[in-house]
């Protein structure tokens, strides 16, 4: 293992960390060393041990649970809870953020912190406190404000605010631009820089190569419970590439399948057509959150939709899928040259359409269940007979989509919560595999899911449509509409504004027609 | 349609097929799976074991069972349609008062109208059906939270019954009316000294349970699934066997299978069956679950937890009837706390506040462990008051093993 090129002495030395659970070894020897004042950023596949390792530092894995040796600022450390560590000054925010929603952004600041004397909150000096912290991470809501009446970008920014309440010396962040769009993630980017400069070392745990790129100073790939190596970002020879060989352990010569693109006749019927589709928001019935948006794909194509966040491109798909979403839904809908009715989840399936979820914990699957009964919600006529179902037959189709699809996991009877995402992804797309649709609208379908995984999911994507099924691919992530569709289409604020055939499409180009409000270019 | 396969070249090295998992660890999983069930029949059994060496053996004599059957039959088949509404992630309170409303309605028709017992058992269930109805409506179709529109429930059927009957109980019932809940299969054949239709009924038991075990095993094989190992299904077919044996001689020693039982046996193999295999079951568990999911699934959510309101609404009008058939008369205070009780079963029996999870055999299990502790306490002479807290006892430590457990696992 090659230390990194650092003079100061380490803020932070992890030693041979060991950690197993009941049955699994989850981390079998990490050590970790970050320099003082550093973003320390850590990668590697789901299931490498990122979140766990991080668990064992703050305390969430107590001492004694875990073999090895944490030194923090030169001293030993014997957390046993969250409490400890904090004391310390070390804070760790999660992934899912732990604010409650109908509290105000002050209150939830001071959280289990409060400004009270004699177990009597001071308003004031809460307030007051709680303003100068807002202003330190650059958020202009007013402290008063409920936390559910934010986004999540915002949100985000509160999670700091409360670290920096606690005196934080060493900042975690569990892969904190998850859930946010580009201009939070950026918002975000450089106050961890910021925060930096005023001598706040961070951890940041990133799928995304190029944010590790602008923020890090260091990173560390972990793979398999194992340190791989510490890189110097700032060094040339650390490329994407590079980062993405230490997490995968080996090369990715391409990220993506090579596609045939896509050479159908383009005079037949496409298998889905929508006309004029508008959406009102559910709530606020005056806004239209998509604007008579026009689309069309053909059988064994597969169209990509490039937007920003907020730009509708979910509402669309939602509205769309048995109008699962808004309110005053306009538009017609056609599939094969025929005007169908796709008002209820029931006929969107039946009509052979299927959406597979951004959200695949809230809205794609059933945690609690098994793989098995995940798979054929969608499809349960498909395995029974006179409304009864055949289990025999459901463990057989689920067999073999645990081994087509490489779903990791011992049996099919492993509860779906229990998988890390990349495999609860692929459980999702079979679910809609197995329903047997002619045209599946993928949203997000590869978000927070690791680089090995990712391929394996474009490579199930590539083959539907060699099957002459049509794709339609949502994704804010452009290089992958570029390496995957034959035709991207862009939307802003609701509005079709653009539709780019492969050969055209660059980052640049997307980019231009995510950021304009008219349509662009109008090819046919 | 012809299935869609999805060859996936596997981009990693694929993994060694694994090998057959030994029969431990096949045992091992099933009881992991299915912990609280299991830890529920066990505790079931020491419960039982308990108090049959606490009363001297008068537990398990052949009149005592009988009784427990007929004691518990009510809740019974309250904590079943229970189990399926906390499944479908809703409470019902209102149980106790619809089953009194019920019986009240019974009572009326009966002794002041003089309608025949068979058509006022039918109106009766009508009325259950109606009034499930009513409030699935409210919680399917209106969005209502299930607790509040129930809570309202509890009061408009606890008012109705005290405005059917003012203070008054109204009874007797006819006698066919009063058989539901005090009626023996009849005697016939020769004289065994023991109830022969009973024990015809325990032979036809236990060669259907065979037959199903060899016919699922073979069918198993067939899809080249896992099975038990030969003599570990023997083991279990014997197990099983001895435990109808058991229970039939102690039935056939007494005065035979009672009415109810062949109730609450024909509710248990029918709903666990729908929930167990039913595509309609799937979809309770699936809205329990995750209600969004299952929304974008296709699951015909609104329609889904109407149904399971009906269906809790007819098997609370059943609850009514059978306990007005058991005290031959209809009460103003009758049903009172019933809704509780079967909670608390279907809690003790697996069910989880969150919905999603659990079983109907669950059901069952938990309405005999709250029955046998009743049964048991009152022989040894414990007052209702002791009762009580040992019930509140027993209820906290069900679902606190559950808590632990999934800590266990799931952490």
């Amino acid at each position: 293992m090659s230390a990194p090129v650092q003079e100061a002495p380490a803020v932070l030395e992890m030693r041979s960390i060991v950690k197993t659970f009941p049955g699994v070894r989850a981390l079998s020897d990490v050590s970790l060393t970050v320099a003082p004042g550093e973003v320390h950023a850590i990668c590697g596949e789901n299931g490498a041990g990122k979140s766990t390792l991080m668990k064992v530092l703050s305390g969430v894995h107590p001492h004694g649970s875990y073999e090895g040796d944490i030194l923090f600022q030169g001293r030993p450390c014997a957390f046993k809870d969250i409490r400890a560590s904090e004391a310390r000054g070390i804070v760790i925010i999660h992934q899912e953020l732990a604010l409650v929603p109908y509290l105000s952004i002050a209150e939830n600041i001071f959280l289990g912190n409060e400004h009270a004397t004699r177990g009597i909150i001071s308003w004031h000096e809460t307030l007051k406190h709680a303003s100068r912290l807002l202003k330190r991470v650059g958020l202009s809501e007013h402290p008063g404000t409920r936390v559910a009446d934010i986004g999540v970008g915002k949100q985000q920014l509160v999670e700091i605010a409360k670290a920096l309440s606690k005196e934080v010396k060493l900042l975690i962040l569990d892969e904190p631009t998850a859930a946010l769009n580009d201009d939070d993630s950026a918002h975000l980017l450089s106050l961890i820089r910021e925060l930096r400069d005023q001598g706040i070392t961070s951890i940041v745990i990133s799928h995304k190569l190029n944010e590790i790129a602008a923020v890090a100073d260091s990173v560390t790939v972990i793979r398999d419970g194992r340190t791989i190596e510490t890189l110097d970002v700032r060094d040339p020879a650390t490329t994407e590439d590079r980062i993405i060989r230490a997490m995968v352990g080996r090369d990715l010569d391409h990220r993506f399948p090579d596609r045939t693109p896509y050479d159908g006749d383009p005079g037949a019927h496409p298998a889905l057509e929508v006309r004029g589709w508008t959406v009102h928001h559910p709530i606020d019935q005056q806004r239209k959150v998509v604007d008579d948006v026009s689309v069309r794909v053909r059988r064994g194509e597969i169209v990509g939709i490039a937007g920003l966040m907020g730009a509708g491109r979910t509402e669309f798909a939602m509205s769309l899928f048995g109008r699962s979403y808004g309110r005053n839904i306009s538009g017609s809908v056609w599939k094969d040259g025929r005007e169908i009715r796709t008002r209820t989840v029931p006929e969107a399936v039946g009509h052979g359409i299927a959406y597979v979820t951004e959200d695949r914990k809230q809205y794609g699957l059933n945690l609690i269940d098994t793989i098995a009964r995940n798979i054929t919600t969608a499809a349960l006529g498909r395995v029974s007979r006179r409304g009864v179902v055949d289990e025999h037959e459901e463990r057989r189709v689920a067999e073999s989509y645990r081994r087509s699809m490489n779903i990791k996991a011992p049996t099919v009877f492993e509860q779906v919560g229990r998988l890390s995402g990349g495999n609860q992804q692929k459980v999702v797309l079979s679910k809609w595999i197995f329903a047997g649709p002619d045209v599946l609208i993928l949203d997000e379908p590869t978000r927070g899911i690791d680089v090995g995984a990712k391929y394996e999911i474009y490579t199930v994507i590539d083959q539907l449509a060699a099957q002459g099924k049509a794709v339609v691919f949502i994704s804010s992530e452009l290089p992958e509409l570029l390496g995957m569709c034959d035709r991207i289409y862009t939307m802003a604020a609701g509005r079709l504004t653009g539709e780019v055939p492969r050969a055209e499409a660059t980052q640049e180009v997307l980019m231009r027609h995510m950021t304009t409000n008219n349509m662009t270019t109008d090819k046919r | 349609m012809g299935p869609v396969t999805t060859d996936t070249p596997r981009s990693a090295p694929s993994a060694p097929a694994s090998p057959r998992p030994a029969p431990a660890a096949l045992l091992l999983d099933a009881a992991r799976r299915n912990m609280r069930q299991y830890g529920m029949l066990v505790a079931l059994g020491l419960i039982v074991v308990l108090f049959q060496i606490w009363t001297g053996g008068v537990l398990l004599k052949p009149n005592n069972v009988t009784n427990l059957v007929l004691q518990n039959s009510y809740i019974l088949v309250l904590a079943i349609g229970m189990m399926i509404v906390i499944i479908a992630g809703h409470i019902d309170l209102s149980v106790g008062s619809l089953a009194a409303f019920v019986s009240a309605a019974c009572a009326v028709m009966m002794v002041e109208h003089h309608v025949p017992w068979v058509l006022a058992l039918v109106v009766a269930l009508v009325i259950g059906a109606i009034a499930g109805a009513w409030q699935g409506f409210w919680i399917a179709y209106v969005g209502i939270p299930s607790f509040i529109v129930t809570l309202a429930g509890m009061l408009l059927f606890r008012g109705g019954t005290q405005i059917l009957l003012g203070s008054r109980s109204l009874g007797p019932f006819p006698d066919g009316f009063q058989k539901i809940s005090t009626g023996y299969l009849p005697a016939v054949g020769p004289d065994t000294n023991y109830h022969n239709l009973t024990l015809l009924l325990g032979l036809t038991l236990i060669g259907v349970v065979l037959v199903q075990e060899v016919r699922s095993r073979r069918r198993q094989r067939a899809y080249e699934l896992d099975v038990l190992p030969q003599g570990l299904f023997i083991a279990k077919c014997v197990a099983m066997v001895a435990a109808v044996v058991a229970f039939t001689m102690t039935l056939a020693s007494y005065r035979g299978v009672p009415v109810v039982l062949l109730l609450l046996a024909a509710l248990l193999i029918g709903l666990g069956f729908v929930m167990r295999n039913a595509v309609v079951g799937r979809h309770v568990y699936a809205l329990g679950g995750n209600q969004a999911a299952a929304k974008l699934s296709g699951v015909k959510d609104k329609r889904v937890t109407f149904w399971v309101f009906v269906n809790m609404g007819v098997l609370a009008a059943l609850a009514g009837v059978v306990f007005a058939a058991r005290l031959n008369a209809g009460t103003p205070n009758a049903g009172v706390n019933f809704e509780l009780e079967a909670i608390a079963a279907s809690f003790i029996g697996g069910a989880s506040m969150s919905g999603g999870v659990g079983t109907v055999f669950g059901a069952i299990i938990g309405g005999l462990v709250l029955g046998v502790l009743n049964n048991g306490m009152s022989l040894v002479g414990i007052g209702t008051d002791y009762q009580q807290v040992i019930k509140g006892f027993v209820l906290l430590a069900a679902v606190g093993f559950d808590v632990y457990n999934k800590r266990k696992v799931g952490s």
